[in-house]
């Protein structure tokens, strides 16, 4: 964790504007003299939609963008492939700025590097499947039996297989969908704008549609910035979530911070009903380990220590403080009347365990199964805490790492 | 404010649908622009007119007849490239449906029929053209036929580019659509004496009073089948990087092809419509057939070339009809 790359910055958006109206930049200037967009739209008409936007993506990150019907979510994502012209601001992809770009080479932007994934499809109704899929390869001219094979690949990618020679209206949504997707892939493109992809499916074939679309993302590396009004989505898709209001982002950050730590009313609305188990992670209830014993200690050593604590079950670890075992009071005591003299020649070698990075939500079914804590462990196996059953009711209510005492 | 769905320019952006409420100078400058229109033409008329029951008289009839004389003499030469194509074009098809067998020629209709509409109608097109046959029309039917063929090309050839400009341009529209009103509805007679006058007497002034007439459900449903086409698919096209001659052949013109074939099959009934008409000014072919009937009285032969006329517009219906249909089964197939 600690040695990461820097991160690439694939997208960047500064300071965008977007005004609809006849003259934007008398709009954008009254706003500037502090000008409400309730009083600029009731005196001039203007719809300002999107209001000094900031935000970078990652590469290979899963942007999520959300917020209510109208808040501007549309027009911002085709501000970034420049279905429309920003009134003010910059858009770069890969450091190169988009928002002056026009003509052949906005298109040859448009072609090889970013694709679009729209709510409502978008097929072409007079295109088979795989003339759908094969449209921005064909735009771009790539000649047809290369079409035809990078083609079939993507919608083998999302499982049309066998579907190729249908027409979309003879399809459901989900299939669709997926016809949509596979136009995208096809393309085989850096970055990827979905708006809404499955705001249109049901919720049945939404959550299967979420499921293969992150099974496909971890095989296919790309940047994607995806819009969702539906917060379940955004948790489950997201690696950083933007939360816009009226046009403008009113909070950046990773599912938890936005669960945990809501910047205003507004998101606090929005984020009320999640369960925070989904989302607030094991890192924030686990407590230091009360008792480590290592290996190679005695059982006297350990019964000692236990009773001194008061406690009835503790973690072993290895010298180089890796979890190898669980152990009980009781199971001390056996030992020590059988002159045992190592503890792991009695500890049991299965004890609970969890990444620190995991949701509480996974920690559930473990504790219910058993009354011993569950050991918290990094990558290395390393013991760094332990999630005691109080700990993880207090998390489920919002009371993280509220008792730390010791 | 251009519609979304036509703007050709891939910088394009969704419709800006917000009207300026504070503009009130707009409806008040179109008042006056439209006073100063009707003050200079009653100021007109008082020059150049004279005044008669209360009317400034508007002499409007002698600036169309100078207007005419004009085009007459300084045009003579445009007018006679567009006669001597259109009568090429008309008398060689003319000559070669007349050169052909007639059962060569019915097979190939038949032929015809039976590709583009399926059995029923390549059966019905059979029995219709043979009883034309019977009637002992076969050879005026030709040449009505190319008369119609020749109308129906000119007026697609321009028709569908037109109507994509209109589609293309709202500015193209307003001034196109009032034209296409007077083309329909201006009495026939009005454009035949002109059209004699530019082109003379026989086939060639009679096919382009054909055009006339025939050629505005063309470009309207061109027009209209264009803009029909979702405003998400062209944003969908330009999103994949098209350049705006792919999104029109590629997006735009085959969605729209099923209106554009409504047009066309329009376009053959106006023009069948016109051929007694044309047939006035020496254009022969059946509608020349029921004019001579109606010089002598002869009912039965007028009723037996009407007849004639109206098998060959139902076939052409008929067959016409499926055209923009059939495509995707026939595909998928
Ligand atoms: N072409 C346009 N002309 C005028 N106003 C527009 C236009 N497009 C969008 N708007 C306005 O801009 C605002 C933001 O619209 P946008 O479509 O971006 O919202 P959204 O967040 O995508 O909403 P939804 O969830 O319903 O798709 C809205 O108030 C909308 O009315
Ligand atoms: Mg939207």
């Amino acid at each position: 964790m600690s040695e990461m790359e820097k991160p690439i910055v694939k997208i960047s958006c500064q300071n965008l504007w977007k005004v609809f109206g006849r003259n934007p930049q008398h709009a954008l200037n009254l706003i500037k003299d502090g000008m409400s967009k309730e009083e600029v739209l009731e005196q001039t008409g203007h719809v300002i939609a999107v209001r000094d936007i900031s935000f970078d993506v990652t590469e290979g990150e899963i942007f999520v963008i959300m917020g209510l019907s109208g808040s501007g979510k549309s027009t911002l994502i085709r501000c970034i492939n420049r279905l429309i012209k920003p009134t003010m601001g910059r858009i770069f992809i890969d450091g190169v700025d988009l928002s002056t770009m026009s003509g052949a080479k906005l298109r040859r932007t448009r072609r090889h590097k970013v694709c679009m994934v729209f709510q409502q499809f978008a097929l072409f109704p007079h295109r088979s499947v795989v003339d759908n899929a094969a449209y921005g390869l064909e735009v771009q001219g790539v000649e047809k039996a290369q079409r035809k094979k990078r083609v079939l690949e993507a919608l083998e990618m999302v499982g049309l297989k066998g579907w190729e020679n249908s027409y979309p209206d003879e399809l459901s949504g989900g299939m669709q969908q997926r016809v949509g997707l596979a136009r995208a892939l096809a393309v085989d493109p850096e970055v990827l704008l979905m708006d809404e992809p499955f705001g249109a499916l049901d919720p049945l074939i939404r959550r299967q549609m979420q499921d293969e679309f992150i099974n496909l993302m971890s095989v296919v590396h790309k940047t994607i910035v995806f819009i969702t009004h539906d917060l379940n989505e955004a948790l489950k898709l997201g690696e950083r979530i933007a939360i816009m209001k009226d046009g403008q982002i009113v909070q950046i950050g990773s599912p938890e911070e936005i669960v945990s730590v809501p910047a205003d009313e507004y998101v606090t609305e929005f984020v009320r009903d999640v369960p925070r188990s989904k989302v607030v992670s094991v890192r924030n209830i686990m407590r230091e380990p009360e008792l480590k014993l290592y290996r190679w200690q005695g059982p006297k050593v350990a019964l000692h220590a236990m009773s001194e604590k008061n406690i009835r079950r503790a973690f072993i670890v290895d010298s180089w403080g890796r979890l190898s075992g669980v152990i009980t009071l009781n199971e001390v005591a056996r030992a020590i009347v059988r002159h045992v003299q190592r503890l792991d020649e009695v500890a049991r070698e299965h004890a609970l365990q969890i990444g620190p990075d995991q949701a509480i939500e996974e920690v559930i079914p473990l504790a219910a199964s058993s009354d011993n804590p569950v050991a918290v462990v990094d990558e290395g196996g390393r013991l760094i805490g332990e999630v005691p059953r109080v700990a993880l009711l207090l998390g489920m209510m919002g009371k993280e790492n509220s008792n730390d005492t010791t | 404010m251009t519609p979304p769905s036509t703007s050709p320019n891939e910088e394009t952006e969704t419709a800006e649908a917000v009207p300026s409420k504070k503009i009130t100078q707009r409806p008040f400058f179109q008042a006056l622009i439209w006073l100063g229109v009707a003050g200079f033409v009653i100021l007109l008329g008082w020059l150049l007119g004279d005044y008669r029951g209360g009317f400034y008289q508007l002499p409007l009839g002698g600036w169309v007849n100078t207007g005419v004389e004009w085009l007459i003499v300084n045009w003579a030469v445009f007018f006679d490239v567009i006669k001597d194509v259109t009568a090429a074009v008309l008398n060689n098809l003319e000559k070669f449906l007349l050169w052909l067998p007639w059962w060569s020629v019915l097979a190939l209709i038949i032929l015809l029929a039976w590709r583009l509409a399926g059995r029923r109608v390549a059966i019905f097109t059979g029995v219709a053209m043979y009883f034309i046959g019977m009637l002992g029309l076969w050879d005026l039917s030709m040449s009505t036929l190319a008369l119609i063929a020749t109308a129906v090309l000119i007026s697609v050839v321009l028709g569908i580019p037109t109507g994509i400009l209109c589609a293309y341009s709202d500015h193209v529209d307003a001034i196109e659509r009032p034209i296409l009103d007077a083309m329909q509805t201006m009495p026939a007679f009005v454009y035949l004496i002109p059209a004699l006058m530019f082109f003379g007497i026989g086939k060639v002034p009679g096919v382009i009073a054909t055009v006339i007439f025939a050629l505005p459900p063309a470009v309207r449903l061109t027009n209209l089948g264009i803009r029909q086409v979702p405003v998400e698919l062209v944003e969908a096209a330009h999103a994949f990087g098209s350049t705006s001659s792919q999104l029109l052949f590629k997006v735009q013109l085959p969605m729209a092809l099923p209106s554009i074939m409504a047009g066309v099959n329009q376009t053959i009934m106006l023009s069948l419509s016109m051929v007694v008409l044309a047939a006035m000014i020496a254009a022969g072919g059946l509608g020349r057939e029921v004019i001579m009937a109606l010089g002598q009285v002869d009912v039965g032969r007028g009723f037996v070339a009407g007849t004639a006329i109206i098998l060959i517009a139902m076939v052409l219906d008929r067959v016409t009809q499926s055209l923009g249909k059939v495509r995707r089964r026939a595909k998928a197939a």
